[in-house]
């Protein structure tokens, strides 16, 4: 078929563990000889005493296993999945840096592989210099380098220090030059990891807009990521992997649902000995616990954009406290608060007794945008005083478009939120032309 | 410096086990632009920061020559070849041997250097070490310049001897590669060699013939010496540069060139069998 840009069939990745200092990512001259010679006198023992000679020291340890698929020219493919789930390997075995073990892959088109930013960079070449030796390594050849050296030059806004050896750049700039480079690669296929975990949140929002123009110019990709945001936005397709095989493949939106749900993530937790971010004194209020449910008084981590989201609040007082105010926050991925419930703001004044007290704050539509966020709470005597305690980032949940998951009534399309965080339903409706 | 995959845009590449060995040598061929931008980046980056920069290449084996020169041709009172001034002599073997001992200690840290290439990036992995080789030979010409202007302040003339020296410099560069790509390879899994090859690299210079004529050595001793294959290089360059003052001895030259073909064939051999296995062991 010829509209198939990568086509795998059983592929397979295996390595060998060995048990004892599986850590040890090489070895030494005497350890090889140390345990060649054990290794000899072990077997030569046991065949001597007719036992089978195996070799019980390596395990086999397959990073991929039985992996099958096909990608149509011009799909945008996310791999999604956990840590280890064997998404780098795919990369790895794809772009050629690792010979699989078992299957094979067909590839038509020329390949471009972005499994760093900024591979090979030279830190006493200037960033002049670093455009050529980076492009090159990247496959680009010189002509072409030449040919988009502008374009390079201005998407990463380093004009001035062009002459200037890049160990001089400041992290941004050095970032946005390696971005730059892999950004105007001319391949009909480009695999890339993890890229958009490096820059400020703006250079974020930039390279997804160029890999979006990328994706719209009809080239394959393969795009490894955890963060779901980027992935559904991009993405046509989306592959789970899971212990090295393909869980799901299909529809990007199905694909994630699939693996949100599957990522057990606490809705509860007990702050006794909590090890993040916390402060405040605790001299008349501790929050013990935190716990959050959805509509049905179910405790999940899943949310729908625009559904409810309740939260239970255990404090604990060493008094009784008339007038002191809450609160929960709801922040991004990055940390940036986006919603601070505040009980003052609506009227809550609750009257605290010494022991523990049971709160629940229900927030009816969960206005934001489907991201990763975190829930923290905190508690002040009264407006003006340092928290009594505040607690950062206790719980995570994850908001999803339930549309893409099927959900027939939720009311929102797949979404490009162009950095947008907060949605607020609102009313809408057509007037006349005439009427006032 | 154009990539071959320009011209068939779409190829297809089958991936599978043992198949990058089949297309080995055409692979090497399609990526030569990056040989020699690696190359480049290698001499760019070579006397950056340095305050007397690239004045080293000129210094280094003028200072290895002066102290040679005293030890071996004054306090120990070696016999120079026929009538060529001792130091000439020194720096006629000086010109290999340098190039041996820079390109080997700088090949075979070459893949752990560019750790991050080897992970993150495919290309044939010969391409890494064989790039430290041009370093190492502009270093070279650089020397051989030096040479002319020593025999030029010594009124000492070459005889035609010298159109033989491109021959031996080929066969320097082959005593090179062997060892340099056997060693990169086992740096890759043993850092032990990391240590080794400092060290073996200052003991071969007392080994070889550099500071001395071979011709000091005994008789029946030299077919046995001219198994360091470094032997035949040096009398070699000795007999391009100083003419007929120094005699060549053909049988050890024949051994010194089977030993440098032996090693080019095992070094080669040892890299492309555990290449494939350098991005999981980086």
């Amino acid at each position: 078929m010829s509209d198939i840009a990568i086509s795998a069939e059983y592929l397979g990745k295996m390595y060998m563990l060995r048990h004892r200092d599986t850590a040890a990512r090489y070895q030494t001259l005497r350890e090889s000889l140390v345990d060649g010679v054990q290794h000899w006198w072990g077997n030569a023992a046991r065949a001597w005493r007719g036992e089978r000679i195996g070799n019980s020291r390596q395990e086999e340890f397959w990073a991929l296993h039985n992996i099958n698929f096909d990608i149509r020219v011009g799909e945008v493919v996310g791999v999604i999945g956990r840590n280890g789930a064997g998404k780098s390997t795919l990369l790895k075995v794809l772009s050629r840096i690792t010979e699989p073990t078992r299957g094979r892959v067909r590839i038509r088109g020329r390949v471009a592989s972005l499994l760093e930013v900024g591979t090979g960079f030279h830190p006493e070449l200037t960033g002049r210099e670093n455009i050529f030796l980076n492009g090159a390594i990247l496959g680009m050849t010189r002509t072409e380098i030449q040919g988009k050296f502008d374009e390079i030059v201005a998407f990463a806004e380093i004009e001035k220090f062009l002459d200037t050896p890049v160990k001089r750049y400041s992290s941004g700039m050095y970032v946005r030059l390696a971005f730059a480079v892999a950004a105007h690669l001319e391949a009909e296929i480009l695999m890339i990891d993890e890229v958009l975990a490096v820059g400020d949140a703006a250079f974020q929002k930039k390279c997804l807009g160029k890999m979006g123009d990328v994706a719209q110019a009809g080239r394959t990709i393969l795009f490894v990521s955890h963060n779901m945001g980027p992935v559904s936005q991009l993405c046509h397709k989306a592959m789970l992997l899971d212990g090295g095989t393909i869980q799901c493949f299909g529809d990007v939106g199905q694909t994630i649902g699939h693996y949100l749900s599957d990522i057990s993530l606490a809705s509860a937790i007990e702050l006794e000995h909590f090890k993040g971010s916390r402060r405040g004194l605790r001299e008349f209020a501790e929050i013990k616990s935190i716990a959050i449910f959805d509509t049905n008084r179910q405790p999940t981590t899943v949310f729908g954009m625009g559904e409810t989201l309740a939260i239970r609040l255990g404090i604990h007082c060493k008094k009784h406290v008339n007038g002191a105010i809450f609160g929960i926050m709801l922040r991004n991925s990055i940390g940036i608060l986006i919603h601070d419930f505040r009980s003052a703001f609506d009227g809550f004044f609750p009257a605290f007794a010494p022991g523990l007290n049971v709160l629940e704050v229900t927030v009816p539509t969960l206005s934001v945008y489907p991201g990763q966020y975190t829930i923290g709470a905190w508690i002040q005597q009264q407006i003006g005083i340092a928290s009594d305690d505040y607690v950062n980032d206790a719980l995570k949940i994850s908001i999803i478009d339930k549309k893409l998951l099927g959900d027939a009534n939720a009311n929102f399309e797949i979404i490009s939120k162009e950095g947008a965080e907060v949605y607020h339903p609102c009313t809408w409706r057509m007037l006349s032309p005439d009427s006032e | 410096m154009k990539f071959s995959t320009d011209a068939i845009p779409t190829q297809t590449l089958v991936l599978e086990p043992g198949r990058i060995e089949r297309n080995y040598w055409a692979d090497l061929w399609r990526y030569r632009g990056l040989f020699f931008i690696l190359a480049w980046r290698d001499l760019a980056v070579r006397y950056k920061q340095t305050f007397i920069g690239i004045a080293w290449v000129i210094l280094r084996p003028l200072l290895a020559m002066i102290v040679l020169t005293v030890i071996f041709g004054r306090v120990a009172g070696m016999p120079s070849d026929g009538g060529a001034p001792y130091a000439l002599m020194v720096f006629a073997a000086m010109l290999p041997w340098f190039l041996f001992a820079g390109s080997l200690s700088e090949a075979s840290n070459s893949l752990i250097a560019n750790a991050a290439l080897v992970g993150k990036v495919y290309f044939p992995r010969l391409i890494i070490p064989a790039a430290t080789l041009v370093t190492a030979m502009v270093e070279f010409m650089i020397s051989l310049l030096i040479l002319f202007g020593l025999m030029f302040y010594y009124q000492y003339a070459p005889n035609w001897n010298l159109l033989f020296l491109p021959a031996f410099i080929l066969l320097a560069l082959a005593t090179c590669l062997g060892p340099s790509l056997w060693l990169a390879a086992l740096n890759v899994k043993y850092r032990d060699f990391r240590y080794v090859i400092p060290f073996a690299v200052q003991f071969g210079l007392y080994i070889s013939p550099v500071g001395f004529s071979s011709a000091a050595v005994p008789e029946q001793w030299r077919l046995l010496y001219s198994l360091n294959p470094m032997v035949g290089v040096i009398d070699g360059f000795r007999w391009c540069l100083l003419g007929d003052v120094s005699r060549l001895y053909w049988p050890g030259l024949m051994v010194s060139c089977l030993v440098a073909a032996s090693l080019l064939w095992l070094g080669l051999r040892q890299f492309r069998r555990t290449e494939k296995a350098f991005a999981d062991l980086i």
